[in-house]
């Protein structure tokens, strides 16, 4: 089973359209899985039936018990978050400022501080409209430890799809350089990054492959709405000549991405066309790309 | 007045609004624009100015002290994100995983763990016409984005005082780094697009700033793509939407190039006059 995760680094650049397309394409071969948990969309082109859902408990938080409290206000004090503030005299925990270190409890004289396990989201198990598994995710309002519900999510869906004995994870990653980005990488054996010839998409990419390169994972590019700047698109194009990075297709502006998301479609259920065509051709090639790392 | 501007999802138009937003206004008052999308900044493609001041910004983590030593174990035990581990006779310390909490090290009975600081990123201080820049890269390979965003704001209020209009590009998203990006505005605009995952995202994003207790607007970017649902969303919520940027390949053109828009497009730059006005109104 081999592991293929679809980051962009730039939001918006199609990142989830092509996961989407890819999972579809995929279909009996593939498990999918969606570790974009901030903001997880491809359940709206996938259509999963949520038939198994579980809790997500990661990480603990302050909770000051009033009763036990004599508001000497030595947890405050050593709080280096600011999360302890006083209201109507009594010292309460700020949930959204507390990192859960846990200092404030274990230096409160009067034990009046627990730090009780966080409910920071739900994942689930779902089928979906192409009778293939996905395991995807909801991250709870400024939840911590997104990091966290990624690895969860994509270590199910790995020990799915070794279980269902498929070829193939597809993983739609989250966008950023950061800690759920880490977290959707670490493992991988391809990745493919969506970009778009703008001057941030050009400069997400090089600082998104920076990490790529890290964890020296092989990596393929798709060039999104390559005809909006063609000077930017051959500036990619000797970009990823250079670092060794497979171009796998441009795909034009194309106005079909939209009309095909507004209808809960992936594009190459609803094109007819060029990008239809690109799209699976795309697929191909990534599964050949794939298959050739050891 | 801090005006933050954010969005669920990524890629709806949050640089390109905050980027030509302060622009405009700046033709009419003090900006200061603030990149806090520390992990991919991108304001600064679109605002040219002279660079005022660069700091590079460190976080505060553990350093093990050998010599005093005594392997009690209590750090480990004292440390929750598993940054510091005893390791047969030696202490490792993970600095990306370590959230300067200080336990680990005021709690240690010998002072064996004292507090350095660690390089997470760069701040950068740009000023041009009336405007004022800063934005702060995250080193890669650094995981948390948190305390960079902190310190950025933190320098801002250092440096400018409150009559200035701040506006805050926000990172994508609804956790932590949001969060912080957003927690101290005065005023959030939200910016979305009229698709499936735009409205999705909107309302994750609406959750948040309700649980921040903020007054917030909306302003949908590519209008006339997609579809109503959106529009329909925000009038059954009675959620302003203060401006429609309309849908052309034009736009999409210009960003691309990193070139403020609002100089090229006039229908972009009436809907920064709406969003303009309705600014006004929130800081009376």
């Amino acid at each position: 089973m081999k592991e293929i995760v679809i980051i962009s680094g730039k939001g918006g650049t199609g990142k989830t359209s092509v996961t989407a397309s890819f999972g579809f394409l995929g279909g009996q071969d593939v498990v999918v899985a969606d570790c974009d948990v901030d903001a997880a969309d491809m359940h709206l082109l996938m259509k999963p039936d949520f038939a198994q859902s579980e809790d997500f408990y990661s990480g603990v938080l302050a909770e000051i018990n009033p009763e036990k409290c004599i508001q000497c206000g030595l947890c405050a004090e050593k709080c280096r978050f600011d999360a302890i503030p006083v209201i109507n005299k009594q010292h309460v925990v700020k949930k959204l400022d507390c990192e859960g270190c846990g200092y404030c409890a274990k230096i409160c004289p009067v034990e009046a501080i627990t730090m009780p396990e966080q409910n920071v989201g739900d994942w689930y198990i779902s089928t979906t409209k192409v009778d293939n598994t996905m395991v995807h995710a909801k991250l709870g309002i400024g939840a911590e430890n997104s990091g966290k519900l990624v690895a969860k999510v994509k270590n199910e869906a790995k020990a799915i799809a070794e279980k269902q004995q498929k070829k193939f994870t597809v993983i739609d990653g989250s966008p950023g350089v950061g800690c759920p980005v880490v977290s959707s990488l670490s493992g991988a054996d391809f990745t493919v990054i969506v970009t778009e010839p703008s001057v941030s998409g050009f400069h997400d990419l090089k600082r998104v492959y920076e990490l790529v390169k890290k964890f020296k994972i092989s990596a393929g590019c798709i060039i999104n709405k390559y005809d909006i700047n063609q000077e930017i698109t051959d500036k990619i194009m000797n970009f990823l000549r250079d670092e060794k990075i497979e171009h796998i297709a441009s795909l034009p502006y194309d106005e079909n991405f939209t009309r095909a998301m507004t209808l809960g479609k992936t594009i190459v259920e609803f094109d007819e066309g060029e990008l239809k065509e690109k799209m699976v051709n795309s697929w191909t090639k990534v599964k050949q790309l794939v298959n050739h790392e050891k | 007045m801090r005006i933050a501007i954010a969005s669920g999802k990524g890629g709806t138009g949050k640089t390109t609004l905050s980027a030509n937003l302060a622009a405009f206004l700046s033709k009419t008052e003090p900006v200061v624009l603030a990149d806090l999308d520390v992990e991919e900044p991108n304001s600064g493609l679109f605002i040219k100015g002279k660079l005022e001041n660069e700091e590079v910004k460190y976080k505060m983590i553990p350093e093990w002290n050998e010599e005093t030593c005594t392997l009690c174990g209590e750090c480990q035990k004292n440390c929750n994100f598993n940054a510091v581990i005893q390791l047969g006779p030696q202490i490792l310390v993970f600095p990306e995983l370590c959230h300067s909490c200080y336990a680990c090290s005021e709690l240690c009975p010998t002072d064996s763990l004292p507090m350095v600081s660690q390089r997470m990123g760069e701040l950068k201080h740009y000023s041009g016409n009336n405007i004022a820049f800063i934005e702060s890269h995250l080193d890669v390979g650094q995981e948390q984005a948190v305390p960079l965003i902190g310190q950025t704001i933190q320098y801002i209020e250092e440096k400018f005082d409150d009559k200035a209009l701040k506006i805050y590009d926000s990172p994508p998203g609804t956790s932590c780094p949001v969060i912080e990006a957003t927690k101290d505005a005065d005023f959030i605009i939200l910016v979305t697009e009229p698709t499936p995952f735009g409205l999705h995202d909107l309302k994750i994003a609406v959750e948040t700033v309700k649980e921040l207790h903020k007054s917030f607007a909306v302003v949908i970017n590519r209008y006339g793509l997609g579809d109503e649902k959106v529009l329909d969303y925000c009038n059954e919520n009675d959620i302003p939407i203060i401006a429609k940027i309309p849908n052309l390949r034009q736009i999409a053109e210009i960003y691309s190039r990193g070139e403020l828009i609002f100089e090229q497009v006039p229908e972009f730059r009436d809907e920064l006059l709406k969003i303009s006005d309705y600014i006004k109104k929130e800081m009376d």
